[in-house]
């Protein structure tokens, strides 16, 4: 005699996959079916073999860093990254050429509109945000982070700690925007990081202020002294203003 | 691309996956290169296709992506596999000597022959069942078998394994749904 039941609800059964009501009529039936309680030990000491052997295979961290790095470039398929990574190269002393080059890219690049530079800031926050980014230079200490741009810039941005205000400095780095080099400053709001972007208004008008928000995160961005500056994170608008008003040329 | 906040949130939801993404994809493929390749391919497909998430079972929605790419891998690298019902020549024959005392290593390796040796469609349940726990609905989410027959295709599968094992000749065990 063949139970139909050993071949189909035994499986159920065994997986929980029944609910209440069927589990209790099965469980009725299997006292009385050794093909059953047969069915049911076959299954059971199969999923032991399967189970105690070692089976589950495991992603490599080999495997996962290339996932990391794919995505890295996924994210940053903008023109902007090819120059980062040619300014950050260790050949940082051919000053002189990528100033040059920034020149030629000033007369070759047509006069950026509000919302590209805004698409180009976020995403340049946005890739600050990956692992390891986020600066070039770690310090809370502004004396520190300050001589470090040193050399790296033609302009020297307004570094200070604001810690008191509760906009503790983190650290900085250099980024290209639209083609230029401009400081990075990264502060830390509660759990959060903004990146204050600087760069000298070489348009020799002032800057409005504007801001807005996209994607997320907010922008508040003006004129500081004879420097430009855009503050980009994902805390509240008025925590970016809030900053930006502490911040002095 | 994606916004920053959906990258962000893909990395959380899906990225902690990666395990069961590499387990499935290699016991579809049968070769840990080959699944390493797809699962990169697969995870990146996932990125793109982020947008269309829309909650629910972060590792069911990979898992499907990954088997998927891994189908369409076959397909194109070793369509053969994809109608072969039972595979001798991975199929290791029992020990003919019954006194040998099968070590610990045998053993694995005997039950990887053996899930080896069944066709990717029982060898895809099996290990979403055994190996990752999945329930029968993500198992139909992530094969596209109806919820319905998940069962008995498990039915089927943990059959065919076990007259693998013990060397029975599995011919009764048919897989068609």
């Amino acid at each position: 005699m063949n139970c139909e039941l050993a071949e189909t609800t035994i499986h159920g059964y065994f997986d929980g996959e029944l609910d209440a009501v069927r589990s209790a009529e099965f469980e009725r039936h299997l006292e009385h079916c050794p093909q059953c309680q047969a069915a049911l030990e076959r299954v059971d000491s199969l999923r032991v073999q399967l189970q105690q052997n070692d089976l589950h295979e495991h992603a490599s961290p080999e495997l996962r860093e290339k996932i990391r790095k794919q995505f890295a470039q996924e994210i940053s398929i903008t023109p902007t990254l090819a120059w980062k990574k040619w300014f950050l190269l260790p050949a940082f002393g051919t000053l002189a050429a990528a100033a040059a080059l920034i020149t030629i890219m000033l007369v070759a690049i047509p006069s950026h509109r509000e919302a590209t530079l805004t698409a180009e800031l976020i995403d340049a926050h946005v890739r600050s945000l990956q692992p390891g980014h986020l600066f070039d230079v770690q310090s809370t200490d502004q004396h520190t982070v300050k001589p470090w741009f040193d050399g790296k810039l033609d302009f020297i941005p307004p570094v200070a700690d604001y810690a008191a205000q509760g906009f503790p400095l983190v650290g900085g780095r250099l980024d290209v925007v639209d083609g230029h080099n401009v400081a990075a400053l990264v502060y830390a709001r509660r759990k959060h990081f903004i990146n204050v972007f600087v760069w000298p208004n070489r348009e020799k008008k002032t800057v409005a202020d504007t801001s807005g928000s996209r994607q997320g995160y907010s922008w508040v961005a003006g004129q500081s002294g004879d420097m430009q500056i855009y503050l980009i994170s994902d805390v509240a608008p008025s925590d970016l203003r809030e900053l930006k008003g502490l911040i002095r040329p | 691309m994606l916004d920053p906040q959906d990258r962000i949130r893909f990395e959380q939801l899906v990225l902690p996956h990666l395990d069961s993404a590499v387990n499935l994809a290699r016991w579809i493929l049968r070769n840990r290169a080959d699944s390493d390749d797809v699962v990169q391919d697969a995870t990146l497909r996932a990125y793109r296709f982020f947008g269309q998430f829309h909650g629910g079972d972060a590792r069911a929605w990979l898992l499907q992506i990954v088997r998927n790419t891994c189908y369409t891998w076959l397909q194109k690298n070793r369509p053969s596999e994809l109608t072969t019902e039972f595979d001798e020549e991975v199929h290791q024959k029992p020990s003919p000597n019954p006194e040998t005392l099968a070590t610990q290593a045998d053993e694995r390796q005997r039950l990887m022959s053996a899930l080896e040796s069944l066709s990717p469609r029982f060898r895809e349940v099996l290990v979403l069942r055994e190996l990752e726990g999945c329930s029968y609905k993500e198992i139909g989410e992530i094969t596209g078998i109806p919820i319905g027959t998940v069962m008995s295709t498990l039915s089927r599968a943990r059959e065919r394994l076990r007259q693998t094992l013990t060397g029975v000749p599995g011919a009764a065990v048919k897989e068609v749904s």
